[in-house]
């Protein structure tokens, strides 16, 4: 049976390398053919691992690796029609860009003059017909990824493995090599799995953004639900842009509760959102950092804040459109507003300036 | 800003000191004395050797001292065609065959070997320093040990056998040392990149593995071969009745007593360097094809 669509499903995949800890630890997820997936999280949280699984380059332990409806596990990486784009590209030294591009078609005894034709035609999408004879160290990092993608690409996989491409390109080819990679993505018309360490790069990419930690996953959904609708404190810390807070609940009203934290007396009204709390428990919540708004200390607090946390300013940065002001509004961690830079400018803040913190009250959200 | 780099104008005063680095031209005085420690060096190196070039060199008259009578080819004419000087021509043949022999097992074992120590394996610490081990054993007492061991087992010792297996004693340490620097420099990533474009094991090998270490195994080849060809010491209890060329010029130093010695070390000492000089062309040659390639493009 040949694999004929890129969709990829996950099911209690489990990779144990000593025997004894589980690197990737019962994965389950379904990718859709033709989708754009970013894997992220910390280095050795097992996305890398998994990739390689799909990929045919290691065995899980455990569990079930179905492309296109085909249970994959022990079959070489041809048979998966998958295709990995490694990290720093493994681009074979001793051939030209052509022969590089070509080689799949080689080992599978295609005649030359075929194979060629072949890899000038993927040359010329990749816009890289300039360049054809030259050997990759004499490619600069951009031209050295778009020939590791065409020779992925040569033989037509369904899916597209890439570990951290853009890991070894600086910062503003990575942000016009992350729109190629859309494009061509958008072009073939496969499933684009990509792993990355750069939060970034995840919710700029991909449909579906993948948050693991410790070889389990930790969240999987559209790159907006995931940044703006963290599940848990791991994932809000991690894809940033959110202040977390941890208190006690002190009463339950309705639909919404109110928290307090250790240090600061005053409670926190947070909307409720069909989660089930009691009085007494520990709950962290979220509040976005450009939902924050700073108030000097005498100001009229607006109707509908949900808390005025007193605060003094620990540093700013200039972010361009934005201002990043650093509080004290917790202990032990940080908790920054991302202020508009025209609003900052209006009444610009001071190093050591006490400020009060606060938000409307329904853009706080309770985490598990 | 402006204020700020005028006050320093005012401060700073100009600098008295110089930098750490030397200025160009003015060396310092151990240079002078590490050159002439080298210069020393290089005469004590091949001053002897030289001496033996000329005196080959000389005419039938020739002896073998000092001074130099006449010049002619005299003597190379008498290595390839007096019985008298010993089997030059014989020797050499095998000393060439045994050293080509050497080179291939010892290219291809040091290539499997730097394969396989990729990953570490149970017990590859023990394997690498029994392999380390025949290093530092002395060359005469192992050949001496294989001649025994020959014997005791009934067999005929002979250059092909025993001093075959004694002389890759020794260059297969070594060129399995040489292959680990140039395995260093390998990323699995390149073979992994084969597979997973469909190639299979062997086209892995033949097509990706093979040719970029290419210029190592030249390097692996070139050692095997000079460290067989000049070998003596495990040759010596171990080549059997016939004689490779190192062992017969040792035994023409005990009874030939003419400047053919010398012209039989003046011919062994090009071959040596056309040896050389082919490998290391061949890897420069491969090294320039790779970058007329380049920049051709």
């Amino acid at each position: 049976m040949k694999i004929e669509r890129g969709d990829i499903e996950l099911a209690g995949v489990c990779k144990s390398f000593d025997g004894v800890t589980n690197v990737v630890d019962g994965v389950n997820l379904k990718i859709e053919d033709g989708a754009y997936c970013c894997f992220i999280g910390p280095s050795g949280c097992g996305k890398t691992t998994i990739l390689r699984m799909i990929a045919g380059h290691e065995d899980p332990s455990a569990g079930e690796i179905v492309i296109g409806g085909q249970n994959v596990v022990g079959l070489p990486p041809v048979e998966r029609r998958t295709a990995m784009m490694f990290q720093s590209y493994a681009l074979f030294p001793h051939l030209t860009v052509r022969d590089n591009i070509a080689f799949a078609l080689r080992v599978r005894g295609m005649s030359k003059t075929e194979r060629l034709k072949a890899a000038d035609a993927m040359i010329e999408k990749v816009r890289l017909t300039k360049f054809a004879d030259r050997l990759p160290s004499h490619l600069s990092g951009g031209q050295q990824q778009r020939v590791a993608l065409a020779r992925a690409a040569i033989t037509g996989p369904k899916v597209l493995l890439l570990d951290e491409p853009l890991s070894a390109l600086d910062e503003q080819l990575r942000v016009q090599m992350r729109q190629e990679l859309r494009r061509m993505q958008r072009e073939l018309g496969i499933t684009f799995i990509h792993v990355t360490h750069t939060q970034l790069e995840a919710i700029a990419l991909a449909d579906l953004v993948v948050v693991m930690d410790n070889g389990r996953i930790k969240q999987a959904g559209p790159a907006r639900e995931v940044y703006a609708q963290p599940l848990d404190r791991y994932v809000a810390e991690f894809m940033g842009g959110q202040n977390v807070l941890s208190g006690r609940v002190e009463k339950v009203n309705g639909a919404t509760f109110t928290l307090v934290q250790p240090v600061q007396g005053a409670g926190i009204e947070v909307p409720l959102q069909a989660r089930k709390i009691s009085v007494g428990d520990s709950v962290d919540i979220a509040v976005r950092r450009d939902d924050v708004e700073l108030m000097r200390p005498d100001a009229q607090l607006p109707p509908g804040r949900a808390a005025a946390l007193s605060a003094r300013v620990l540093a700013i940065e200039y972010q361009g459109a934005f201002v990043k002001v650093m509080l004290d509004a917790i202990p032990d961690d940080e908790f920054v507003a991302y202020v508009p830079e025209k609003t900052f400018f209006s009444d610009p803040l001071n190093v050591g300036d006490v400020v009060l913190a606060t938000w409307v009250a329904d853009r706080a959200r309770a985490l598990a | 800003m402006s204020m700020a780099t005028s006050d320093l104008r005012v401060v700073a005063a100009p600098a008295t000191r110089k930098a750490i680095a030397p200025s160009r031209g003015g060396r310092p005085w151990t240079f002078y004395v590490l050159a002439g420690l080298f210069t020393a060096y290089v005469i004590a190196l091949y001053g002897p050797m030289i001496c033996i070039y000329i005196l080959s060199f000389q005419d039938v008259r020739g002896g073998l001292v000092f001074p130099m009578k006449g010049h002619s080819l005299h003597w190379f004419v008498d290595l390839f065609t007096q019985v008298r000087t010993g089997d030059v021509k014989g020797s050499f043949d095998r000393s060439i065959k045994l050293a080509v022999l050497v080179t291939v097992i010892t290219v291809v074992i040091s290539f499997m070997a730097g394969l396989g120590f990729r990953r570490r394996f149970r017990g590859d610490g023990f394997v690498f320093y029994m392999m380390i081990g025949s290093l530092v054993a002395p060359g005469l007492v192992l050949g001496l040990g294989t001649g025994l061991l020959f014997q005791a087992l009934g067999l005929n010792a002979s250059w092909y056998t025993s001093a075959l297996g004694a002389q890759l004693s020794w260059t297969l340490p070594f060129g399995v040392l040489v292959m680990f620097a140039v395995m260093s420099r390998f990323n699995n990533a390149w073979e992994e990149a084969a597979r997973d474009l469909g190639a299979s094991r062997w086209q892995a090998i033949w097509l990706v593995i093979v040719p970029v270490l290419a210029p190592g195994l030249v390097a692996v080849a070139l050692f095997g071969f000079t460290l067989s060809y000049d070998e003596f010491a495990r040759s010596l209890q171990t080549a059997g009745s016939l004689n490779t060329l190192p062992l017969e010029i040792w035994s023409m130093t005990l009874n030939v007593t003419s400047p053919s010695l010398y012209a039989l070390g003046t011919v062994t000492t090009i071959i040596s360097f056309i040896v050389i000089g082919v490998s290391l062309g061949t890897i420069v040659l491969i090294q320039k094809k790779r970058g007329s390639r380049a920049a051709a493009g």
